[in-house]
């Protein structure tokens, strides 16, 4: 591989200076088009040099735009006009998107250029990105590993230096928990901070873009650009986002902070995510921080409700996929439930296909009160814990994924063991709180660990601030 | 309570979803029991785990469905922008110059 991108605002401010933004980005997609990692699965070669023109073309005639000619990369359920989107199933096979998702234009229009689309496992559902119909994406610190999931690609893409800036999306953590594994910041904002348009839909009530970065303030950049109301999405919040990439100095912004720790989260750590952990208590305390012990008391069922509502969602959100007006279509149906069923049987593969019926069981009539309702009511308190939390703190630090980084195909036949590597990453989706994975080191056999910054809902500037803090207390 | 081989089908009917003939890569069928069988089992157990719900006190809490406190958000009822018809047609399995094909699903 050619050596590894620059920062994102090093190649803004160099190509806002005049240095060519084509260089920059025929760099990247060098780079993307030797990538070992299968975190890549498609280059966007032609239409990446006519955008990197475009922009130095602009920056010629007078404008300065705060991504100039950076390249960026996009999970691959984001819709480009004129690409191949895919969720990586086979089910979208061939399908060229019409429009442009509301995050990726606005990040185009900030100079950006979007160079590769990455892997992930299939429609958003895995902690391991082994369900994509692309193959699994290996872990660019030990390929025998899985990157994490589902925006695996994305996160793997970042942390190789192939990109400085790569889109995920993140339902139960499918952003902050890769992040954590591969070594690289990764943020999920607020729900409604960033438009979902064009990002096609998992569970609604619950996911969220966001970006993954080699810095904090390069996800600032990148969420300072793509955050806003949006009028294609109902959802998004109609407040302004302003201050998100005022850092301030790193070395003040924990004066004075209080920390809430939750002691249940030691509980089933692995000893080196533990240390790490331990270690930036320490740090945060020497750097002026005030530790405050807080509690999630309704956390522990956060995977629960989370199958519910997810799949719930999902189900419904997935019916659209009948192969009739998009993807590959089966012949001679015997009626048309047959049509239906044998596209979306060939179509999706088995997680998806398990959470679909999942979904189906705990909507279906006779079981919505026990399940379906009794979870948003779960979430509720979920919701409040939060609140009574950050009464008594400014931000929760406590650890992304319990362990670091699995060997591949270890919990692939185990989908419950599966869904609860994201037991720390699921809670912040059902309350809509931002959060961030910001890498602290490594454990004992080298592999990263990233911690959680959560802070309550719309005060994701404040969390980018104290994240940046962290950031500089682990170099 | 059990979830059974019989249970899943019926959730497939319901979800337009047939069982036992996609690809089955990651899943317990290699071992030769049906895709309905292994879903039966990884369901049960799924589902088990979320019977843990039953045991939080939940009364008088309201259902969350919006944590961001939006509620009804309407706009004026103006016509806006729409895909041109090519670009729709183009990702159909088959279609004419006008609309998508489909195959012949009814007798009459």
């Amino acid at each position: 591989m050619s050596g590894k991108t620059k920062p994102a605002l090093v190649i803004a401010a160099s190509v806002n200076a005049g240095a060519s933004a084509r260089t920059a980005v025929e760099q990247s997609l060098v780079r993307a088009e030797s990538d070992t990692l299968n975190a890549i699965i498609r280059v966007h070669r032609a239409r990446a040099l006519a955008a990197a023109d475009a922009v130095d073309a602009r920056v010629r005639a007078g404008e300065r735009l705060p991504l100039a000619g950076v390249p960026i990369a996009l999970k691959d359920n984001l819709c480009l006009t004129g690409a191949e989107v895919g969720c990586c199933s086979r089910i979208l096979t061939g399908f060229i998107s019409p429009y442009t998702a509301t995050a990726v234009e606005r990040l185009e229009r900030a100079g950006a250029v979007v160079v590769a689309t990455t892997n992930m496992d299939e429609f958003a559902m895995g902690s391991s990105n082994e369900t994509s119909c692309h193959g699994p994406v290996r872990n660019p610190r030990d390929p025998s590993r899985i990157p994490g999931g589902s925006s695996g690609g994305s996160a793997a893409s970042v942390a190789a230096g192939i990109v400085p800036i790569a889109l995920g999306s993140d339902t139960g953590g499918s952003i902050r928990q890769p992040a954590s594994l591969c070594g690289a910041v990764g943020m999920k904002p607020s729900y409604g901070a960033v438009s979902r348009f064009g990002l096609i839909a998992f569970g609604s009530s619950l996911d969220q873009i966001g970006p993954f970065a080699t810095s904090t303030a390069d996800a600032a950049a990148a969420l300072a650009v793509m955050a806003g109301q949006d009028a294609n999405d109902s959802t998004s919040s109609p407040r302004t986002w302003s201050g998100l990439t005022d850092l301030g100095e790193a070395a003040t912004a924990l004066r004075g902070v209080r920390v809430g720790v939750i002691e249940e989260h030691l509980a089933g750590l692995t000893p080196g995510v533990r240390a790490r952990l331990d270690a930036a208590k320490s740090a945060l305390t020497a750097a002026g921080a005030t530790l405050v012990p807080v509690s999630l008391p309704h956390e522990r069922h956060s995977v629960a409700v989370y199958y519910v509502i997810a799949t719930g969602e999902a189900s419904s959100n997935l019916a659209r996929f009948d192969g009739l007006r998009f993807g590959p279509r089966v012949d001679q149906p015997k009626s048309l439930h047959d049509l239906y069923a044998r596209n979306r049987a060939t179509g999706f593969g088995p997680e998806v296909r398990r959470r679909i019926l999942l979904g189906t069981y705990v909507l279906s009539t006779g079981y919505y009160d026990a399940y379906y309702k009794k979870a948003q009511q779960v979430r509720n308190l979920i919701c409040q814990d939060y609140t009574t939390a950050f009464a008594a703190c400014d931000v929760i630090l406590g650890p992304v994924s319990p362990t670091t980084a699995f060997k591949a195909g270890e919990k692939l036949s185990d989908p419950l063991q599966m869904y609860l590597s994201d037991i720390f990453t699921i809670a912040a989706n059902l309350a809509g709180v931002p959060a961030i994975s910001v890498p602290f080191g490594t454990d004992e056999q080298g592999l990263p660990v990233g911690l959680q910054l959560q802070t309550a809902i719309n005060q994701d500037a404040r969390l980018l601030k104290i994240a940046a803090g962290l950031e500089a207390l682990a170099r | 309570m059990a979830i059974t081989v019989k249970d899943v089908n019926h959730l497939a009917k319901l979800a337009d979803l047939a069982l036992g003939q996609g690809t089955a890569s990651g899943d317990s069928t290699a071992s030769g029991e049906s895709e309905a069988e292994a879903m039966a089992k990884h369901l049960d157990t799924i589902v088990g785990y979320v019977q843990q719900l039953s045991e939080v006190d939940t009364t008088g809490v309201e259902p969350v469905a919006n944590v961001a406190g939006l509620v009804n958000v309407t706009r004026a009822d103006v016509p806006g922008r729409i895909l041109d018809r090519t670009q729709v047609l183009a990702n159909a399995a088959r279609h004419s110059d006008s609309a998508i094909l489909v195959e012949k699903v009814v007798d009459r």
